[in-house]
């Protein structure tokens, strides 16, 4: 690089080309042991870390306040519970309580703690630990922001000895034995006066569970490590890892180059995009999510007073019928889901094979134009003019459909929907608006029709619940509506499966709220979305899913798939990413040398041509 | 530069507080007024946005009306709007920010926590991108209508125009992932990794490891505006009669450039880089995101989905406080260098 020929040194840009050209093949030689054949991770002393891409932040790693499914997904893994569900069918199977009964009059419930089990520092877990939670969220409002809803129906919890904990209740319950709380230990949180104010991150997180919380940096990633001292033994891993990606792209190219080996929440075309990617295996599990219209039966609040601008002929259970027979299901589901979901039948998803229920084929509604127009013209709806119905006092069908605006699932149901109630004679009128919206007017009943969906658990009891009458919003506000049911045969189906203990009597119980759910038709069930998963086949196996058949490995309701899976061999074997590493290193190396050969050469010459002057 | 002094000392000379002082004063009072306002406009404009904060946060999670009314309760929604908004002020002139719904820690924290990974990534590339935009504009300019004025200006300005997103996920797969024989050379996200040898220098090549590829983007986003600025400005001068007495007196052409023209070219520029610097915490949202780095960008992207009202009053009085305090900056920094603000 010596002085250009034309004079004006330093103004020549094919120096500079030339000078990025060379530092860019010095880099690529020195990179190439970093190709993207997985670099192993450099585990130090043979470890090996299984490593997760997770899309949501961890809103606290308080467990009496953190909400989201990543966090709560987390205290399962570092806190125990009394019950835990089974990974072979979500059965409830014990955990921290060896067995359990409940008195004769069903008010109170008495668990036995199993013997032997330790915090990770070292204290022993007794009964006190698990009667100090539960007291404590009865007591300290903050305590139960997360979780209040468990110990809501409690009064009172008692540890008679370190081995006994007594439970009772106002009223039956049936939901006692899957009592999903994280237990905490009693002498750190006595120590803190307001759990509101406090975030737990000091590490390691004092807890029993198969795994510890060891390192957190906000937005980036949390690092748990195998707790070796587990009552059900050590897990198989040596640590595990959260890795914070902002968006699911990013995440699945992580994936490809080896960077994480496991990835969630992938959307159809990314898992399609999955599939030849060599080391990669694919999950398709069921998700526990249902996907609904919600149709305004004419919304009131609980004291029955209406609220909310719902359409009159939506009262009409008829109307309400005629919409669901013009939806097409399956196409929905090969269109919008691209065929990776269930076509929606009752009202629990299929991945809960004791409850899923799907109507017989007298009651079903399949999907036909033809039928639907049928039952408007004998229900009193006429055609007018324009070829729009109306109803008995001349106002036409003419329904408002709030959406998310942020989904496109949304926008391409609607976009159906709006087609096939217009060959009804109904029109649709699209209103796509940011999730805090649709909460906001579903819970004013402001809306004709309204996309909803929610995530159910093992135990159908909270879904339930929310089309009960009580569910309703308070007059002055508040409360969890969601489709405005309000049926005196349904609350008693509601709670006499409460109050059932008799697993299989309950199971009868909970399908013929389905049966009741279904014939009203304010809810209609869409489909039930799967969840799709991957992960890296070259370094790990034996993940367990939940339940065995057609279930996930990340979302569960359990840590059986992180507890279970096995390092391959080769990630094994394979020890020190240094090459990776040093190649990076020598990178910026070079590329900061090059940049101080760059400035120091410009100067040398600022100072020739100065000379020259 | 003596004249500065002349001015100093003439101004030390005059009766009353001397004019400069005077001068910064007035700025700087002002800087803090704005900012007063704009936290009160925050409460206001935030506090229309629809939802019910309690709502989102507890979505997918099972949780009774009376956990919702509690949630409201604790975080004071319960409360008519005028004392919301006197504990707001209240709590303001103490330095408290509030807690945070998601989170449940005190917002200041959080932003503190994040506003080093913005300032680093932003910092960077705006350093980065003013050398890279003053010289290209420099080159484009003196040589008027060539090819290479031509090819600068028009790659700028296809760069310029690009989605930022889209480049990010672009440089991703080419850089990150890599494309055929071209390896991945950079990490795909975050900031750093967790398994570094540990001590200072593994740290910081890391952290410079993750640096490259969303810096890199934004620089070919943001290069374009000071190449423009500095182009047109330095074309303004070319034909000034100052630049034909400097070539009379024998100068070459480059130091005609480089000690004339180019220091007066400059000052439209050096307004517009501090323009800049103020929206450097806002300016990251995108690559933040498609990067997966843990800044003030997406904190803020987070808070307003929910909506967390005092997380996004927060991080709005953070990022308008940066545009006021380097306007103020600006401003101060525009008198001393050019004469003929300082003398009207």
């Amino acid at each position: 690089m010596g002085v250009g020929p034309t004079g004006a040194p330093g103004s020549d840009p094919r120096a500079l080309l030339l000078t990025l050209t060379l530092l860019l093949a010095a880099a690529v030689p020195a990179a190439g042991q970093s190709a993207r054949s997985a670099p192993p991770e450099p585990d130090s002393g043979g470890e090996v870390t299984l490593r997760v891409g997770i899309q949501q932040e961890f809103d606290s790693l308080n467990p009496f306040l953190g909400f989201s499914l990543a966090s709560t997904g987390v205290f399962r893994l570092i806190y125990p519970t009394l019950t835990t569900y089974g990974a072979e069918d979500f059965s409830v199977v014990p955990e921290l309580a060896t067995d359990w009964k409940s008195s004769p009059d069903k008010l109170s419930w008495t668990f036995h703690i199993r013997e032997g089990v330790h915090w990770s520092d070292g204290e022993p877990v007794t009964a006190h630990d698990v009667a100090y939670t539960f007291n404590r969220m009865m007591d300290d409002p903050a305590a139960a922001t997360a979780n209040g809803n468990y110990v809501e129906g409690f009064t009172g919890v008692t540890a008679p000895d370190d081995r006994t904990v007594v439970i009772r209740t106002a009223s039956p319950q049936a939901t006692m034995r899957s009592i999903a709380v994280p237990i905490v230990p009693e002498h750190v949180w006595s120590n803190v006066d307001d759990v509101a104010e406090f975030a737990n991150q000091r590490m390691p997180i004092v807890g029993n569970g198969p795994f510890i919380a060891t390192e957190y940096r906000p937005q980036q990633f949390l690092t748990l490590r195998a707790n070796e001292d587990f009552w059900r033994g050590a897990p198989n891993v040596d640590r595990l890892r959260f890795v914070n990606f902002e968006n699911s792209d990013a995440a699945v190219q992580a994936l490809r180059k080896g960077e994480i080996d496991v990835v969630r929440d992938l959307t159809p075309t990314q898992f399609d995009a999955l599939r030849d990617a060599e080391d990669i295996r694919r999950v398709r599990g069921k998700g526990r999510r249902f996907y609904e219209i919600v149709l305004n039966p004419g919304a009131a609040n609980s004291a029955g007073e209406p609220i909310g601008t719902g359409h009159p002929a939506l009262r009409d259970p008829r109307v309400r019928r005629a919409v669901d027979r013009a939806i097409d299901r399956e196409l929905l589901v090969e269109r919008v889901l691209g065929g990776y979901g269930t076509v929606g039948a009752g009202y629990l998803p299929p991945i809960f094979e004791e409850y899923y229920w799907t109507p017989p084929p007298r009651a079903r509604r399949p999907f036909s134009i033809e039928t639907a127009n049928r039952a408007l013209d004998e229900a009193g709806y006429p055609r007018g003019p324009d070829g729009v119905r109306h109803g008995p006092s001349g106002r036409p069908l003419d329904f408002e459909f709030v959406l998310h605006g942020d989904t496109s699932t949304d926008a391409l149901v609607g976009k159906f929907v709006e087609e096939w109630l217009s060959r009804l004679g109904i029109r649709v009128r699209l209103r796509p608006v940011s999730d805090n919206q649709v909460n906001q007017r579903t819970t004013a009943g402001d809306f004709d029709m309204v996309v909803s969906g929610w995530s159910v658990n093992p135990d159908p009891d909270y879904v339930l619940r929310l089309q009960t009458c009580g569910a309703r919003p308070k007059p002055g506000g508040g409360g969890l509506p969601d489709s405005f049911l309000c049926d005196r045969r349904y609350d008693e189906l509601y709670a006499s499966q409460l109050a059932e203990f008799d697993h299989s009597e309950r199971v009868e119980l909970v399908e013929r709220a389905q049966r009741r759910f279904h014939r009203m038709a304010t809810g209609l069930i869409l489909f039930y979305p799967n969840a799709l998963e991957a992960y890296r086949s070259d370094r790990f196996e034996g993940f367990m899913l939940q339940p065995t058949e057609g279930g996930v490995i990340t979302a569960q309701q359990g840590y059986w798939g992180y507890y279970r899976a096995r390092p391959t061999e080769q990630a094994r074997a394979a020890s020190g990413g240094a090459g990776y590493r040093s190649a990076a290193f020598v990178i910026v190396g070079v590329v900061l040398l090059g940049a101080v050969v760059l400035a120091s050469v410009a100067a040398r010459r600022r100072r020739t041509a100065e000379h020259r002057e | 530069m003596t004249d500065t002094r002349d001015e100093l000392e003439t101004s030390v000379a005059a009766t009353g507080p001397p004019p400069l002082l005077r001068f910064v004063a007035a700025k700087v009072g002002g800087g803090v007024v704005s900012l007063f306002l704009v936290a009160v406009l925050g409460f206001f404009l935030f506090r229309v946005l629809p939802g019910d904060p309690a709502r989102t946060m507890t979505r997918s999670t099972p949780v009774s009306a009376e956990q919702l009314a509690a949630l409201r309760h604790r975080f004071g929604l319960d409360q008519p709007l005028y004392l919301q908004f006197r504990d707001f002020v209240l709590d303001l002139l103490h330095g408290d920010l509030g807690t945070s719904y998601i989170y449940n820690r005190p917002v200041a924290e959080l932003v503190l926590e994040r506003v080093g990974p913005t300032v680093l990534l932003v910092g960077t590339a705006t350093v980065l991108a003013v050398l890279v935009g003053l010289w290209m504009g420099t080159r484009a300019a003196w040589h008027q209508g060539g090819p290479v004025d031509r090819w600068f200006t028009s790659v700028g300005l296809t760069l310029w125009s690009v989605p930022t997103f889209w480049l990010g996920l672009l440089a991703l797969m080419a850089f990150g992932v890599g494309v055929g024989p071209l390896p991945g050379l950079f990490p795909v996200a975050g900031m750093s990794s967790a398994d570094v040898p540990a001590g200072v220098v593994p740290h910081v090549l890391d952290v410079a490891h993750h640096l490259v590829l969303p810096c890199l983007t934004l620089v070919a986003v943001i290069y374009a505006q000071f190449m423009m600025v500095m182009r047109t400005s330095l074309l303004e001068e070319m034909g000034a009669d100052y630049l034909t007495t400097a070539r009379a007196k024998g100068l070459r052409e480059d130091l005609v450039r480089r000690r004339h023209a180019v220091p007066n070219a400059l000052l439209p520029t050096v307004t517009l880089i501090f323009l800049h610097l103020g929206l450097v915490v806002a300016g990251a949202i995108t690559v933040e995101t498609v990067f997966s780095w843990p800044g003030l960008g997406l904190l803020t992207y987070e808070a307003l989905r929910v909506p967390d009202l005092p997380l996004l009053q927060g991080t709005f009085i953070v990022l308008a406080g940066s545009v006021i305090v380097m306007n103020v900056l600006a401003e101060l920094v525009y008198r001393f260098l050019d004469p003929r603000v300082r003398d009207s």
